[in-house]
């Protein structure tokens, strides 16, 4: 077994995700399989191999074409608040998080 | 038999007022109407917008004023792409009732070369799935077979372009979705290199791996669609400043002599003997034009499903950690902040995305990163060293898009790692950045379409679309 209970409710937590207990069960024995099929990259000797996290060449990355720093005022901050579940325009209203 | 209507035929008819723009649009509604309440292609409509820039495009027209390129072109777009003041939901349940307040830069490119934007169409919930069962508003029937799936995610834009609701359609490919629903519907689906086309507006799936592109009735139309949406934009970093060449020019040049690779890494074990068949017919047909075939090695093939997955579900973990009830969408009240988080996203996220969060958090967790995230990324540079290598020696790689056709509705649905091998041949051009066509390649039976892939080399989207459209000339898709 590659993943156990005590794993999906970690990972769950890490993820803030509810899960029913059906769905604990569920996703680890799904995720299990999954895990068994994805160990096959360890037939693969990868030692001398540089990981690769994106596939832009060096002067095409995001360094390369990074904007000049200068501020643009936010004109859709009405509309943007409009799509908040609870907006208190400028703000977005979220439940207490400071006891007292 | 409704019209089949082309970027062209939309054009010429405008320009010389056999139809206006707004008559069209209206067509289309009406095909629509009648259609998607079997198909469930479209999740909503954007009439008001849609006429307005039809208006737009007949004004033009009647002062005898030059038409830009996609003037009066009805056109879909898949609803991980955001619409201003049009509701965006991802197929998903926590952007149930989500309205962007601003235009993706594809669809913005899209209206100013005069395409009318009909609507947003259905998908697998926040593009993870292969055959649109995971959209949290219904499956989409496949209109060449509709007991069938269409493919996914992007499965509602294949099949409105299949069925003639739309004359084009923009859809999402992070290891396999524009070009798996393309061949399962019979419809030419092309992905551009990662960084050709902006995704500024597009909702995240997978950074790394999102791509944008088009769904047409032919080559052309796909052309003519890339070379609107392709190029730099300064809203997406990763948008890149290569200069877009003049598809349609670069696509009409003889493909004599082209060296096409076939790679024997993708007719294994597993492939059903009629998309065998059919692909086999396709190779002849290039030979019959003139290319040269060369076989060449592409060793790590097998191992891109199991990377992919690795990759793609650490970037889904990550991007989809803003669903948190405070900015946007749904949020399930509760006196704690935390429990308020964790109960939104529970019922928000369907069982897909909620796997793949899973997965994807357990394997960027401490103890596991370097076992499979960071193994993942190292054989993602051994995939795509296996292209760079190729395209030292063949001009393009074909590759069936699908080991198998069109399965049924619900076939596949018990069983995840089953639906993920269904992409076994498209995740490897999405790990390596290249891009790739599919296109229409006969029907089995008579009935389930078939796609043959074409891959470039990074950037190579002129001999991509110049092959595709020589195979579509000398009758690809009816072999």
């Amino acid at each position: 077994m590659k993943i156990s209970r005590e794993d999906v409710v970690r990972v769950a937590e890490l993820a803030y995700l509810d899960l029913s207990e059906a769905e604990l069960e569920m996703y680890r024995a799904q995720i299990d399989e999954i895990l068994e099929y994805i160990g096959k990259l360890n037939e693969l000797d990868t030692a001398n191999v540089e990981p690769m996290a994106q596939v832009l060449a060096d002067d095409q990355t995001a360094d390369a074409t990074l904007r000049e720093d200068v501020e643009v005022p936010c004109r859709d901050a009405v509309e943007i608040l409009k799509q908040a579940p609870d907006p208190e325009p400028p703000y977005f209203r979220v439940p207490k998080v400071i006891e007292r | 038999m409704a019209e089949k209507w082309t970027i062209g035929s939309v054009r010429e008819a405008i320009a010389a007022k056999k139809v206006s723009a707004r008559e069209l649009a209206g067509e289309f509604y009406e095909r629509i109407a009648a259609r998607n309440p079997e198909l469930n292609a479209y999740l909503a409509l954007s009439p008001e917008r849609a006429y307005a820039q039809a208006d737009k495009i007949d004004a033009l027209a009647a002062g005898g004023k030059p038409l830009p390129p996609l003037a009066g072109v009805p056109i879909a777009i898949k609803d991980v792409i955001s619409t201003r003041g049009v509701k965006t939901t991802c197929g998903s349940k926590i952007l149930e009732n989500y309205i962007p307040p601003y235009d993706a830069t594809a669809v913005e490119r899209l209206e100013a070369a005069g395409a009318v934007i009909l609507g947003k169409t259905n998908c697998d919930e926040f593009a993870m799935g292969s055959s649109n069962e995971n959209s949290a508003y219904g499956a989409v029937r496949n209109p060449e077979a509709t007991d069938h799936v269409p493919g996914g995610s992007s499965g509602g834009s294949a099949a409105a372009v299949a069925a003639g609701l739309a004359v084009a359609s923009l859809g999402t490919d992070t290891g396999g979705s524009i070009r798996q629903p393309g061949s399962f519907c019979g419809v030419p689906a092309m992905m551009g290199s990662y960084g050709r086309v902006s995704r500024y507006g597009l909702i995240a799936f997978a950074s790394s791996l999102d791509r944008i592109g088009p769904f047409a009735t032919n080559a052309r139309d796909v052309a003519a669609i890339m070379q609107v949406i392709a190029g730099r934009d300064a809203n997406d970093a990763t948008s890149t400043t290569a200069p877009v060449p003049n598809y349609r020019a670069e696509m009409e040049k003889p493909v004599k002599g082209m060296r096409i690779g076939i790679p024997k890494e993708y007719f294994g074990t597993g492939m059903d003997d009629g998309v065998r068949q059919k692909i086999e017919a396709g190779i002849s047909l290039f030979q019959k034009l003139g290319c040269e075939l060369v076989e060449i090695p592409m060793p790590h093939t097998d191992y891109a499903i199991a990377t992919y997955y690795v990759i793609a579900t650490a970037e889904a973990s990550s991007n989809l950690a803003r669903y948190d009830g405070v900015r946007y969408g749904l949020r399930v009240d509760d006196a704690s902040l935390l429990e308020m988080y964790r109960k939104t996203r529970g019922t928000g996220f369907g069982p897909e995305v909620k796997r793949r969060i899973v997965l994807g958090t357990y394997v960027l967790s401490a103890g596991y990163y370097d076992a499979y995230y960071l193994k993942g990324q190292k054989v993602r540079a051994l995939i795509a060293r296996d292209f760079r290598e190729a395209f030292t020696k063949v001009d393009v790689i074909v590759t069936p898009t699908s080991p198998v056709p069109a399965f049924k509705l619900g076939e596949r649905t018990n069983d995840p790692l089953q639906m993920y091998l269904a992409d076994i041949y498209t995740v490897t051009g999405s790990l390596a950045g290249v891009p790739g066509i599919s296109m229409p390649c006969g029907k089995i039976g008579g009935k389930l379409p078939v796609g043959l892939q074409i891959f470039g080399p990074a950037f190579g989207e002129a001999s991509v679309l110049q092959l595709a459209h020589a195979f579509e000339q000398a009758g690809g898709a009816t072999l």
